[in-house]
């Protein structure tokens, strides 16, 4: 690991003026579950390190009747995972927590470092945007809100400018007749995942036919893949074994994998086909019930 | 002084420290080469092992992937601190050492610390609840089965005490 000048922020104000004083130069670590490897692998090296870890401010997980759901970004995941409110409210989002890297990593690593560093075999990414989920982005000047599916951009990239700080994440009430899926296909339970999916169905009220689809994979492109095409095969159709099966093989058709040393691009494909098909169905059953 | 190097306040083991540190240091390099506390074992260095897994603040987590300037004002246990100070083992220790929970050895001090801060955390786990915390420590030898039922056996004896 390089040596870098370390600033540790006592409040979101100073976290920003130091951004803007140093963007051109400056990293903002979180947890450093994933930059602190990256440290040391010189896969990146900044000049400057900007610690917010310790900024209870943005440690926090509200509910609101009206508003909805907002985290924290410096949230660990093991908070998320064990929140009550969560798992009664958003339990999907609960359950995929439980999925992220170990124990270890959940109890350090926050919500909002995962996002940032934009790895696509990120868990959390697919499961929030399924939710529906925006994150605000905070600057010394200001604050703007976007929509998840527009924040990332390529491998380890996303909208958020060097002088940006991901404060929170804000995801809306539940909503009726909508069952949330989140599905994956890991050799180790705490290893790397081959792929997951999460999947959103909305059913009309009484009937099997769906109103609204989501499809999101991790693993398969460059970013969280947002299967469009997928979806709007499902979209205000009765949901059939075959019309499931068809949109589970046209969302591995939309996918762009590589090959590495945990999977081939074909297998993941495959994959793809058998996980997006059961979490539609279990998406549809949660719906139906919902 | 070197100017580079930022001071931090820390307990380990119950024991206070006061130590200047370059920001690159992480918390397994300051508790194995300043401080002198080997047990902590150093291997994958990517996140994914758990042979450095430590307590901070009543939490296991990676001491390789965390920068000892994090950790400044908290408290850490290491595997030396299970101990007492006249070397009474902790019951999981005494547990893993009756189940032969280890063969080379080398990820026990993690599985220790992992399994101590699971079951201060857990007053009642299932054999489920212990394989699914104990996911991050990895072990070479394959030796899964004896240190679970250590664990378990720990519980149980809990269980019985408590009645």
């Amino acid at each position: 690991m390089k040596d870098f000048e370390y600033f540790s922020a006592g409040s979101l104000q100073e976290a920003c003026s130091l951004a803007y004083e140093y963007k051109d130069v400056g990293k903002i670590l979180a947890g450093g579950q994933s930059l602190i490897t990256l440290l040391r692998q010189k896969l990146i090296s900044p000049t400057c390190l900007i610690d917010i870890k310790g900024l209870k401010e943005l440690d926090y997980i509200d509910f609101d009747q009206n508003a909805g759901l907002r985290i924290g970004a410096l949230t660990t995941h093991r908070a998320i995972e064990k929140s009550p409110l969560i798992q009664e409210k958003y339990s999907v989002l609960s359950e995929m927590e439980k999925s992220v890297a170990s124990v270890q990593t959940r109890n350090w690593g926050t919500i909002g470092g995962n996002l940032c560093s934009a790895d696509p075999i990120g868990d959390p990414a697919p499961c929030l945007i399924a939710l529906g989920a925006k994150l605000k982005l905070v600057n010394a000047k200001g604050e703007r809100v976007v929509p998840m599916e527009e924040f990332f951009v390529d491998y380890f990239t996303t909208v958020i400018e060097p002088d940006e700080i991901l404060a929170e994440i804000q995801l809306p009430l539940p909503a009726s007749n909508t069952g949330v899926e989140y599905m994956k296909f890991s050799t180790i339970e705490a290893g790397i995942k081959i792929v997951s999916t999460s999947v959103a169905i909305a059913v009309m009220p009484g009937t099997d036919v769906c109103d609204e689809a989501k499809i999101i994979m991790s693993a398969v492109a460059p970013i969280p893949l947002v299967a469009n095409k997928a979806a709007q095969m499902l979209k205000d159709k009765k949901l059939t074994d075959d019309l499931i099966v068809e949109a589970a093989n046209m969302a591995a058709s939309e996918t762009d994998p590589t090959s590495d040393v945990h999977a081939s691009a074909e297998y993941r494909q495959q994959l793809v086909k058998v996980i997006v098909k059961r979490a539609i169905r279990q998406a549809f059953e949660k719906a139906k019930k919902a | 002084m070197d100017s580079t190097k930022k001071v931090i306040k820390l307990k380990v083991n119950g024991e206070a420290y006061e130590v200047a540190i370059k920001p690159r240091m992480t918390l397994l390099q300051l508790l194995r080469n300043e401080l002198g506390l080997t047990g902590t074992k150093q291997a994958c260095m990517d996140n994914s092992c758990g042979a450095c897994t430590v307590i901070v603040d009543k939490m296991a987590v990676k001491s390789c992937s965390i920068l000892a300037l994090q950790v400044n004002g908290k408290e850490i246990t290491s595997v030396e601190g299970l101990a007492s100070k006249e070397g009474t083992l902790s019951p999981l220790q005494e547990s893993f050492l009756e189940h032969s929970a280890f063969q080379c050895g080398f990820c026990t001090p993690g599985k220790l610390m992992s399994s101590t801060a699971m079951l201060e955390e857990m007053p009642d786990p299932t054999e489920e609840d212990v394989r699914r915390d104990m996911e991050g420590n990895l072990c070479r030898c394959t030796g899964y089965v004896q240190y679970l039922e250590a664990i378990m056996d720990v519980v149980r004896k809990r269980k019985e005490a408590a009645k």
